[in-house]
């Protein structure tokens, strides 16, 4: 289809940055195997979500307008993180409000997609699944789904790998007990709920754990590594790039 | 009420953390309210529009609030009933006292009213040397054993039924010991259908108070609430001055969708309206009916268009049974009266963001609670709020306490957080150090000590992604 855009910016988030690269470099893989070019602009850092969430707005806005510079053309720009996403998209235009340079981010936001999101809704690709069967599960981070609102695009990528099956976790829409600084402020409730939620995803028998958020995925990995689980974590990018290019 | 010391929500929840039993009883009873109220809307479509117009209800009625209190006490009085007007919860009390001695009542029974546990009515009362005995059965659980509730719709959900067998064959005259539901009911009943006759006063709390018509609309499910304002000669109703709307019309839907989010029922047992005293040709009802209308910060959350939206609240208690907090440390440790979501937001507006800074932070902002609530209050968007209020003197509202919750260490944090990340030369060589080095930061280091407690320590990769792609050249604009 024409309608399709050919040219993307790629945001790369902190964490992903630091702790899960590979994600980031299977994101753009896999817009590149769709055939769409990629620009990675230099000088990410991160969008300026905890500082928000804290109050401390005028720290976080002045990490958000060093962001959106970098993103001047009229591309979509592609987040392979649920959270980070829903925080340029939806909450930048709260942060900004009354803010001269409001409506220079309102049209940045307005161009923001969570990765899975502009894959399915946008580029609608299909995938060819070329690895072994696997049994899975979901977590379905809850800014991704609820600040963010993703519909399932995740599920229904995991849906076209022929070999993969996809096994619901019990509680899915309950929080893994992330929440940014909550894990730090209030470590005895966080460290709880991501026990549950590390338990949750034993139990369903799957091998791999998989999201679109580095911030769950760091918390429920810590927490599996912890009790020396075999289940292991694994961003919903490298896991889709992993099993949709030949080796 | 305005505390005085900072309540560490951090210190109790720990405590509450610790107790197996209690973290059980929880998530035992809140998984089933989960399922009950699920199966209540089995059509997403259906939900969200019964919620767009409840949500429409009560932002209307909220949009008018003076005109319409002031139709509502033209009303009231034309029926008959005596309208009082609290700005603090001293007041209230006192005026209550006040009706009471005027007809020299000593006894009280109540329905359940979380504004009178607002009042801590009880104790006041008591020290007046008035007995005040809670009705509802839950109410009058938790009274026996002085304590407070901990849910606002289902006060002693933190017990089990073997806690409260113990409890009634001790404290309850001449009870033996059961553990059978349908006997321990009993005995409660007996105790109170006693009161009900006896006592001079009844008090009620009121879900819904309707201004064209100066009605008040009580939700229960154990006819106790109509007992205690029905048999006692005086009735004396309690509500915050939000919970009013225009047309007996608007009740319909927030009804329905009260009972649905709150126990997954479809109605209750029980749906009063009172209009008035005893008529002069009725055989049975108060002969005098008064209703005190308490502020208690709520003029002041009015006066804020954004922090306005707590006052939609129509207390079904949905977001503390979809809360992951809640559900493992239960509500007494928010030491709060409304404890969960809603008391997140509602404390710290009555009580002032300093002493309740803690208890702001207390929330991973997952959503869960705005997601349920039937009239769609941003719960976690207001907390954002408050926190920011903490923190900040100089955000141009009136909340209570505002700037008092900041503390030097975290303000430098945050300036020092963002002169990094504005800076993507800084951002790059603090990253580099974090890929090569941050294997070696140890495990006992401020912060990662608390994310260490139950996880092993995050490993940076050994190389960032904007490194790799700046290796690989090419793809730059
Ligand atoms: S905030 Fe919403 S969900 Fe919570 S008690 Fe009030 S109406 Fe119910």
């Amino acid at each position: 289809m024409s309608d399709k855009p050919t040219k993307v910016y790629f945001y790369g988030t902190c964490l992903v940055d630091l702790f899960f690269p590979d994600a980031g470099m299977a994101g753009i893989q896999l817009l590149r195997q769709a055939g769409v070019e990629v620009v990675f602009p230099e000088g990410q850092t991160c969008c300026g979500q905890p500082a928000f969430n804290c109050g401390y707005w005028e720290e976080a806005r002045d990490v958000a307008r060093t962001q959106v510079a970098l993103f001047p053309k009229d591309l979509p720009v592609i987040l392979p993180s649920g959270s980070c996403a829903g925080m340029m998209k939806v909450h930048y235009p709260e942060l900004f409000h009354g803010q001269p340079d409001e409506a220079q981010v309102r049209a940045f936001s307005a161009r923001v997609y969570e990765l899975t999101q502009f894959l399915v809704d946008v580029l609608d690709v299909k995938l060819k699944d070329l690895g072994e069967p696997v049994k899975v599960t979901w977590h379905s981070s809850c800014h991704a789904v609820r600040d963010l609102g993703l519909k399932g695009e995740p599920q229904a990528l995991i849906g076209q790998l022929s070999n993969v099956e996809l096994a619901p976790l019990s509680r899915t829409h309950e929080c893994c007990g992330f929440g940014g600084t909550f894990s730090v402020r209030q470590p005895e409730i966080s460290g709880v709920m991501s026990c549950d939620k590390a338990a949750d995803a034993e139990a369903t028998g799957a091998s791999v754990l998989l999201s679109t958020d580095g911030g769950c995925l760091l918390n429920v990995n810590g927490t599996l590594e912890a009790k020396q689980s075999p289940l292991r974590v694994q961003h919903i990018a490298e896991f889709l790039w992993e099993r949709t290019h030949a080796r | 009420m305005h505390a005085e010391k900072e309540i560490l929500f951090r210190d109790s929840a720990s405590k509450a953390l610790l107790d197996p039993q209690l973290r059980a009883n929880f998530r035992r009873a809140m998984d089933g309210l989960i399922t009950k109220r699920r199966n209540q809307f089995p059509d997403p479509r259906d939900l969200q529009d019964l919620r767009d117009l409840s949500t429409a209800i009560r932002s209307r009625s909220l949009l008018s609030l003076p005109e319409l209190l002031e139709q509502f006490e033209a009303n009231c009085t034309k029926n008959g009933i005596q309208v009082h007007w609290a700005e603090t919860c001293e007041q209230a009390n006192e005026l209550i006292l006040g009706i009471m001695q005027a007809k020299g009542a000593k006894t009280l029974v109540k329905g359940k009213s979380m504004v009178s546990e607002e009042m801590h009515l009880n104790a006041f009362l008591e020290s007046k040397g008035i007995e005040a005995l809670e009705s509802d059965l839950g109410e009058y659980i938790i009274q026996l054993d002085g304590e407070t509730p901990s849910h606002i719709i289902m006060p002693a959900i933190h017990k089990n039924k073997d806690q409260i067998a113990r409890q009634f064959s001790q404290k309850i005259k001449d009870a033996k010991y059961t553990e059978d539901v349908d006997e321990l009911t009993a005995m409660a009943r007996k105790v109170l259908r006693e009161k009900f006759l006896h006592a001079d006063a009844g008090l009620s709390g009121v879900n819904f108070a309707v201004a064209e018509t100066g009605t008040l609309c009580l939700v229960e499910n154990e006819g106790n609430g109509r007992m205690s304002t029905h048999v006692p000669p005086l009735h004396i109703a309690v509500m915050g001055l939000e919970k009013v709307v225009a047309r007996l019309e608007d009740v319909a839907p927030l009804y329905a969708i009260l009972t649905r989010s709150a126990t997954g029922q479809a109605v209750s047992t029980y749906f009063n309206l009172i209009s008035g005293p005893r008529g002069t040709d009725e055989k049975d009802g108060p002969r005098e009916v008064h209703l005190v209308i308490l502020d208690n910060g709520r003029s002041r959350m009015y006066a804020d268009p954004q922090l306005r939206a707590t006052l939609r609240c129509i207390r079904c208690g949905a977001c503390m049974n979809h809360c992951p907090v809640y559900t493992r440390i239960g509500g007494h440790a928010y030491e709060a009266i409304y404890p969960g979501p809603i008391g997140k937001i509602l404390t710290p507006q009555m009580e002032g963001v300093g002493v309740r800074h803690d208890l702001i932070h207390g929330s991973s902002l997952c959503g869960a609670c705005s997601e349920v609530c039937p009239v769609e209050i941003p719960i976690p968007e207001i907390l954002v709020r408050l926190r920011r209020e903490a923190t900040h003197e100089d955000v141009g509202s009136n909340v209570l306490g505002r700037g008092t919750g900041r503390t030097a260490a975290e303000d430098w944090a945050w300036r020092i957080w963002a002169g990094v990340l504005k800076r993507p030369a800084l951002y790059r060589v603090a990253s580099w150090f974090a890929t090569r080095f941050g294997k070696a930061l140890p495990a006992g280091a401020p912060l990662i000590k608390n994310w260490t407690r139950t996880r092993t320590k995050p490993v940076p990769a050994r190389r960032s992604l904007s490194e790799r792609m700046r290796a690989e050249g090419g793809s730059h604009d």
